[in-house]
């Protein structure tokens, strides 16, 4: 079972969570050749509701079809946080983004804090690029996706003259964690 | 996002595709969660194909529509959940009595009445045997991933055009919204089955004659055979025979003997280790997958259980369990409702097992370890 992962991608309607789940599930099965399977769920909401889309990535075909002890969350709020730090594997991953998430679970999981609205807003100049430079972050940080399958997967769906915008988003994550090493704040209980 | 062979699909949406490469060029529906999506993704797709959509002003209509398009010679397709189900029963019951192949997808949801939108049930079963008054088979699979959304919808108009009758797919909520990767097979690798058309010369033509086969060749309304059609029971004539009692007697034994005498064709079953099973787990579409998970994680615990996992629940695989009822010590039923296949089972097992039932009606899909659970229970109470 060592090739099968499981993502939690939350956060709250808007920040582009649903979307960010179709490109990893897309990037692992249609450009890596992985089984997957992709959940969605949402309130009501269209915007500011709590959200999450999860993605099972596994070589061989995947059984049981919704994610019970995920490898990796990504919390884009600190409402995600404290719902999901719990089920997360021992030793688990977690992506915060420190301008939404101000407290960190104190328990045995790997936490990135990697500012990832503030890069969209001032560095790659919009917001809403947010999840697209959390891709790229996750891509950095785990070897079961590949940053191109990633980035082919942003291209197929992303809006004509857009793409050097996502491109840069994609980019400024990945390069955040490879330039800053930044595994920090690990807490061992 | 469908990328050569290769696709990310949700189940909705490979339902969709699935009647489309099977032939489908018109789709009724009236939109209702967790189904809506087939009736957007026909509503884009249908169009380049030639096909037509349209949204009825409800589900009434829409099962009116896909009859009236059938019956012109179209393979014609409906969804909708459980509410719509309801409204979509009474031409149902037309659709079977004047023998009209046509598919009907059921994503089930939480019910009664309008109960959960958004959240998975498989309450739905008994209505798709029997929902529709009046004594009829009924032709019903069950879906539980991606893949088999897409293939079973094929099968599904297959069964339907060769014994012209609706044939009834169920989903649910959990399946409707979940992509999984599916590889979209070379249309001329696939068997597509249309219907036996008439050849005879108008002049002779009887709309209910069985040929001998037990299925009555058909005509395209336009076609320039013209024939008359009826909810009522009717001779070979098509028109009304209500006086005569061995009349009703043959129609309806038609009915029954087209799908009875075609088991084999028509029965699919997935069978999940189940040779030295001890533990025989019955469970069907999403649920299947927490089945297989938790039979093979209670093997690693060392008890043998297998999975019988019918795909077409109606008519329901009555020898799959009669071939390991002596066997198994234990038939545990698990689904996602108060109990519904559980009954249809423990009447197969006659009291050669012991009968262990998990529903779950809470909204959430059952996970394997609350299978395994009740697994070992059964395990304790019987060693």
């Amino acid at each position: 079972m060592s090739d099968y992962f499981e993502v939690r991608l939350s956060g709250s309607g808007g920040q582009g969570m649903m979307l960010a789940g179709t490109f990893l599930a897309e990037a692992a099965g249609i450009y890596e050749d992985k089984y997957i399977v992709l959940c969605k769920s949402y309130g009501p909401e269209a915007r500011g509701g709590a959200c999450r889309s999860e993605v099972i990535i596994s070589s061989d075909p995947i059984v049981y079809p919704e994610v019970q002890k995920p490898d990796l969350v990504l919390a884009m709020t600190q409402e995600a946080c404290n719902k999901y730090h719990k089920d997360l594997k021992p030793g688990g991953i977690m992506i915060i983004d420190p301008e939404h998430v101000k407290n960190i679970p104190d328990t045995d999981i790997e936490v990135y804090e990697v500012p990832l609205t503030g890069i969209a807003r001032d560095t790659v100049g919009n917001e809403i690029t947010a999840n697209v430079v959390a891709l790229g972050a996750l891509a950095a940080i785990v070897d079961w996706v590949s940053p191109e399958a990633l980035k082919n997967a942003i291209l197929d769906r992303t809006p004509k003259g857009t793409e050097e915008l996502n491109k840069e988003a994609f980019d400024r994550g990945y390069n955040y964690i490879v330039e800053k090493d930044v595994q920090k704040s690990r807490t061992v209980v | 996002m469908v990328k050569g062979r290769v696709a990310v699909l949700t189940g909705n949406d490979a339902i969709a595709e699935g009647a489309i490469v099977a032939g489908m060029r018109f789709f009724a529906g009236y939109p209702i969660t967790p189904a809506s999506e087939i009736s957007h993704y026909c509503a884009e797709k249908l169009p380049k194909y030639g096909g037509k959509f349209i949204q009825m002003e409800d589900e009434i209509g829409s099962m009116a529509a896909i009859i009236g398009a059938s019956m012109a010679g179209g393979k014609s397709m409906t969804s909708t959940s459980g509410p719509g189900f309801s409204l979509m029963q009474e031409n149902l019951g037309f659709a079977i009595m004047a023998e009209v192949p046509c598919v009907v997808v059921d994503v089930m949801r939480f019910g009664p009445s309008q109960g959960v939108a958004t959240v998975p049930a498989q309450a739905d079963v008994m209505q798709a045997r029997w929902g529709t008054h009046g004594d009829h088979p009924s032709i019903t699979l069950a879906l539980s991933t991606v893949k088999e959304a897409f293939e079973l919808t094929v099968r599904a108009f297959n069964l339907a055009e060769k014994y012209r009758t609706p044939v009834i797919l169920l989903s649910d909520a959990t399946l409707s919204q979940m992509s999984e990767k599916v590889e979209i097979p070379d249309p001329d690798t696939l068997e597509i089955i249309d219907r036996k058309r008439a050849t005879i010369d108008p002049a002779q033509f009887q709309p209910y004659e069985d040929d001998g086969s037990g299925i009555c060749p058909f005509a395209s309304y336009g076609n320039g055979y013209i024939w008359y059609t009826t909810g009522i029971v009717h001779d070979e004539t098509g028109f009304p025979a209500t006086s005569d009692p061995d009349k009703l007697t043959i129609q309806i034994d038609r009915l029954y003997d087209k799908i009875n005498d075609n088991l084999e064709d028509i029965v699919q079953v997935e069978e999940y280790l189940i040779e030295d099973a001890e533990i025989v787990v019955v469970a069907y579409g999403s649920v299947a997958r927490a089945a297989f998970a938790a039979a093979d994680a209670a093997r690693s615990d060392g008890i043998k259980v297998g999975v019988i996992k019918p795909i077409t629940i109606w008519p329901f695989p009555e020898d799959a369990i009669k071939r390991v009822r002596e066997r198994a010590k234990t038939v545990l039923v698990c689904e996602m409702n108060h109990g519904q296949l559980y009954w249809t089972v423990k009447e197969i097992v006659e009291g050669k097992a012991e009968m262990a039932f998990l529903g779950q009606y809470n909204g959430k899909l059952i996970k394997p370890d609350k299978i395994l659970a009740v697994i070992k229970e059964v395990t304790a109470g019987v060693s």
